[in-house]
C-alpha cells in the first residue's frame, strides 16, 4: 500500500467519524425536538386546550384565567415528572441490559423495581411516610435487593444467567409482597394501588421532582462520563479487561447509579411497566451498532413516558394510568422479537 | 444434559419398590394430617365435638357453621394443588427444565387475563365459562411463551422461557388493569380472585371443574412412559419408538388442562408447580409413573398447609394462599437455580 493511498484511507476514515458523529448529533437533536413536542402537547392538552401564545404569556408571569392553574400547578409537573422519570427508568435499563448483555434483563423484570416498589408502598401504606423519606427508603430497598440478587448468584463467581433468574425468584416474592401490602390496607383506593402496580404520574407535584432531577444530574452524569467504558463491557468481559477497563470497579458504579436512578424513579411514579425494559433496544435499533446508547435510551424512556401518559389521558376511552399503556406495549416488542429472529435467526 | 439425565433414569429405577411404598403411605398420612388440620385451624378457634358435627354438616352452632366453611375450601385446596403440582410435574418433564412452572413461566397469567377479558367485555358470569376461557387462555400464553423462549440459539433454555415468562406475565397484568380500570363494577371481584385464594370455595363452584380437571390428569397421567422417554433427548426418545410431537403435545394440553381450570377456580397460584415436583424427585426418583402420582399428592398438601399457614399468620384477617405459596416457593426457585451449573442455563 502506498502512502498516498494511505493517507487517502485516513482521510476517508475520518470523514466517515465526523459524518457518524455529526449524525449522532442530529439523532440526538431530532429526539430531543421529539420530547419537547411531548411536553408541550401534554402542556397544551386538557379538557380545555391551551394555544402556544396562552402557554407563553403564563410562562412569562401573566395570569391568564382559566388556564395558569391548569398548566402551572397540574400540566407542568406531569409534564416534568413525565420526562425525568422516563429518562431515569431509560437510562437505568439500557445500563442494567448492557451489562448483563441481555435485552430482556432489565431491572423491572429482574426484581429491582420490584424491591423499590415494595420498598415504598411498605413506607407509605404501614408507615405513613411521604416525600423524601420514601424516596430514600425505596433507594436503601433498591440497592439491597440488588446486593441480595448479586450475592445469591454468587458461586464461584456471578454468572448473568443464574443472576436473572434469581431476579426473577425475588421478584415474584417482591410482587406477592406489595400485593399483601395493599391487600392490608382499607383505605387505599384501587387507583392508589395501581400506581403502586404499573406506575402512574397522577397528581404529581414539583416537590416530587427535585429528588429525581438531582439523581439523574449526579448519577446519569456519572454513566455517561463512563460511557465508553460501559462500551467496552458490552464486547464481554475479557475483551473490556484487554481494553484496560476497571472492571470491578465500574462495574459496580454503574449497577449503583443504575439503582438509584431507577429507585429514586420508582419512589415518585410506581414502577412504570416496561419503560426500561423497551426504551434500551428501542434506542439501540435508532441510533445503530456501535454508538452508545445511554443518551437516546435516556430520550426514548422520556418520549415512552410522555405518549403513554398522553395516550392513557386523552386517546384512550377512559383514563389510564401511564404503567398501563407502556405494559401493554411490551406484548407487541415480544412478538416483534420472535417475528425478527425468525426472519434473521440472529440470537436474542 | 441427556447423558446425566440418563444416569439419574437408572439411578431412580434401581430405587426400590418397597422405599416407594413406604413414601406412598407418609405422603398419604400427610394429605390425612393436613386436611384435619385445615378443618380444625383458622381465625376462629373450634373444639373436637364441633369438627365432628361440622364435617358431617350439622351447622347449629357458630363453630360448626365455620368448620361447615372449611370443608369445601380443603377439597378445593386440595384439588389445586394437586392439579398445579402435577402440571408443574409435567411442564418440567415436557420442556426439560427444571424451572418449569404454571406461574413463572406466565401461563396462569395468561389464564387470569383470559377470565378478565371474558368478565369485563362478554359480561360472563358463570363459572363453566370461566373454565373456558381460562383454559384457552393458558394454551395460548403456554404457546406464546414457549415460542418466544424458543428463540435464537440453543433452543428453550431455562433462562430464556423463564424472562419470556416473566415479561408475558407483566404486560397480561398490564392489559388486565388495563381493562378492570374503567370498570369499578367488575375490579374489586377481580382483585380479590387475582391473588389467588381458595377462601370462598363452596361445592357448587368446585363440582363443573371435576371434569376438566379429571381429563387433564389421566392425559397427564397417561404421558407418564413418554416423558420418561423424552427425558433422554429427542432423539434418543424418538429410536425407541415415542412420537415425540405427539407424546409433547398430549402431555402439554393435559397441563394446560390443569392449570386453565385451577386459574378459573381460584385465580393464579405460583409456584406449587415448581416446588412439588423438586421435592418428590428427592423422595422418589426421576421415574415419572411415580414422579407424576407423587407430585399431585405432595401439591395437595402443600397448597393445604399454605391456606393453613395463611389463615394462621394474619389473625384476625386472612393471607391469600398465593402470597403464601410465593413466599415459600421462591426461595426453592432460587435455591434450584443455584444447584445448576451455568451451562445448563
Amino acid at each position: 500500500m502506498s502512502a498516498v493511498e494511505h493517507s487517502d484511507t485516513t482521510a476517508w476514515i475520518g470523514t466517515l467519524r465526523a459524518a457518524r458523529s455529526r449524525g449522532r448529533l442530529r439523532l440526538v437533536a431530532i429526539m430531543s425536538a421529539l420530547v419537547v413536542l411531548g411536553v408541550l402537547a401534554t402542556l397544551m392538552t386538557g379538557p380545555t386546550l391551551t394555544t402556544p401564545g396562552q402557554l407563553l404569556r403564563i410562562f412569562s408571569g401573566h395570569d391568564v384565567p382559566g388556564a395558569s392553574f391548569a398548566v402551572t400547578e397540574l400540566r407542568l409537573p406531569r409534564a416534568t415528572l413525565s420526562v425525568l422519570t422516563g429518562m431515569s427508568f431509560g437510562l437505568g435499563g439500557v445500563i442494567f441490559q448492557t451489562l448483563l448483555r441481555n435485552p430482556l434483563a432489565s431491572p423491572d423484570i429482574i426484581g429491582i423495581s420490584a424491591g423499590a416498589s415494595a420498598a415504598a408502598v411498605f413506607a407509605i401504606v404501614i408507615l405513613g411516610w411521604s416525600g423524601a423519606a420514601v424516596s430514600v427508603t425505596a433507594v436503601i430497598a433498591g440497592l439491597g435487593i440488588a446486593l441480595l440478587i448479586y450475592l445469591l448468584a454468587w458461586r464461584d463467581r456471578v454468572s448473568g444467567a443464574r443472576l436473572i433468574l434469581v431476579g426473577i425468584g425475588l421478584a415474584a416474592m417482591l410482587d406477592s409482597l406489595i400485593a399483601y401490602v395493599l391487600s392490608r390496607a382499607p383505605s387505599w383506593t384501587l387507583q392508589d394501588a395501581l400506581r403502586w402496580l404499573t406506575g402512574s404520574v397522577n397528581g404529581a407535584t414539583l416537590d416530587e421532582a427535585l429528588p429525581l432531577m438531582l439523581a439523574l444530574l449526579v448519577l446519569g452524569g456519572l454513566l455517561l462520563a463512563r460511557r465508553g467504558n460501559l462500551e467496552a463491557m458490552r464486547l464481554g468481559d475479557d475483551t473490556a479487561a484487554a481494553l484496560g477497563v476497571p472492571l470491578a470497579r465500574d462495574k459496580v458504579i454503574a449497577v449503583m447509579a443504575a439503582v438509584g436512578l431507577i429507585a429514586v424513579a420508582t419512589a415518585v411514579s410506581g414502577p412504570i411497566a416496561f419503560v426500561a425494559f423497551l426504551s434500551g433496544p428501542i434506542a439501540k435499533r435508532i441510533a445503530g451498532p456501535g454508538r452508545s446508547p445511554l443518551i437516546p435510551a435516556a430520550l426514548v424512556g422520556a418520549l415512552l413516558v410522555l405518549i403513554g401518559d398522553y395516550t392513557g389521558q386523552h386517546l384512550l376511552a377512559g383514563r389510564f394510568p401511564v404503567g398501563v399503556v407502556t405494559g401493554a406495549l411490551g406484548a407487541p416488542y415480544l412478538i416483534y422479537l420472535i417475528i425478527r429472529s425468525n426472519r434473521t435467526g440472529r440470537e436474542t | 444434559m441427556s447423558s446425566a439425565a440418563g444416569t439419574a433414569t437408572l439411578d431412580g429405577l434401581r430405587r426400590s419398590r418397597r422405599g416407594r411404598a413406604a413414601w406412598l403411605a407418609v405422603v398419604l398420612l400427610g394429605l390425612a394430617l393436613a386436611c384435619i388440620l385445615s378443618v380444625s385451624l383458622g381465625t376462629r378457634d373450634v373444639g373436637w365435638a364441633d369438627i365432628v358435627a361440622g364435617v358431617s354438616g350439622t351447622t347449629e352452632t357458630m363453630a360448626q357453621a365455620v368448620v361447615a366453611v372449611r370443608v369445601p375450601r380443603t377439597v378445593l385446596a386440595a384439588l389445586a394443588g394437586a392439579a398445579l403440582g402435577l402440571a408443574g410435574a409435567v411442564m418440567q418433564g415436557v420442556t426439560r427444565n427444571p424451572l418449569a412452572d404454571p406461574g413463572i413461566l406466565g401461563v396462569n397469567a395468561g389464564a387470569a387475563m383470559a377470565v378478565v377479558i371474558g368478565m369485563a367485555w362478554f359480561g360472563m358470569q358463570s363459572l363453566d365459562a370461566f373454565l373456558w376461557t381460562a383454559i384457552l387462555g393458558a394454551g395460548i400464553a403456554a404457546c406464546f411463551v414457549y415460542a418466544v423462549g424458543s428463540l435464537g440459539r440453543g433452543g428453550a433454555t431455562p433462562l430464556k422461557l423463564a424472562l419470556a415468562g416473566a415479561a408475558t406475565s407483566i404486560a397480561s397484568a398490564s392489559f388486565t388493569v388495563a381493562i378492570i380500570l374503567p370498570r369499578n363494577d367488575i375490579a374489586g371481584g377481580v382483585r380479590s380472585w387475582q391473588i389467588g385464594g381458595v377462601g370462598g370455595a363452596s361445592f357448587d363452584a368446585i363440582l363443573p371443574c371435576l371434569p376438566f380437571l379429571a381429563v387433564g390428569l389421566v392425559l397427564c397421567l397417561l404421558s407418564a412412559r413418554s416423558l420418561n422417554l423424552l427425558a433422554l433427548g429427542d432423539e434418543a426418545a424418538a429410536g425407541l419408538g415415542a412420537q415425540v410431537a405427539w407424546a409433547r403435545a398430549a402431555a402439554a394440553l393435559g397441563a394446560v388442562l390443569l392449570c386453565g381450570a385451577t386459574t378459573a377456580i381460584c385465580g393464579p397460584i405460583g409456584f406449587v408447580g415448581l416446588v412439588v415436583p423438586h421435592m418428590c424427585r428427592l423422595l422418589v426418583g426421576v421415574d415419572h409413573r411415580w414422579l407424576l402420582p407423587f407430585s399431585a399428592l405432595t401439591g395437595g398438601i402443600l397448597l393445604i398447609v399454605a391456606d393453613v399457614i395463611g389463615r394462621i399468620i394474619a389473625r384476625p384477617s386472612e393471607m391469600d394462599v398465593g402470597i403464601v405459596t410465593a413466599f415459600v416457593g421462591a426461595p426453592v426457585f432460587i435455591w434450584i437455580v443455584r444447584q445448576r451449573r451455568v451451562r445448563d442455563l
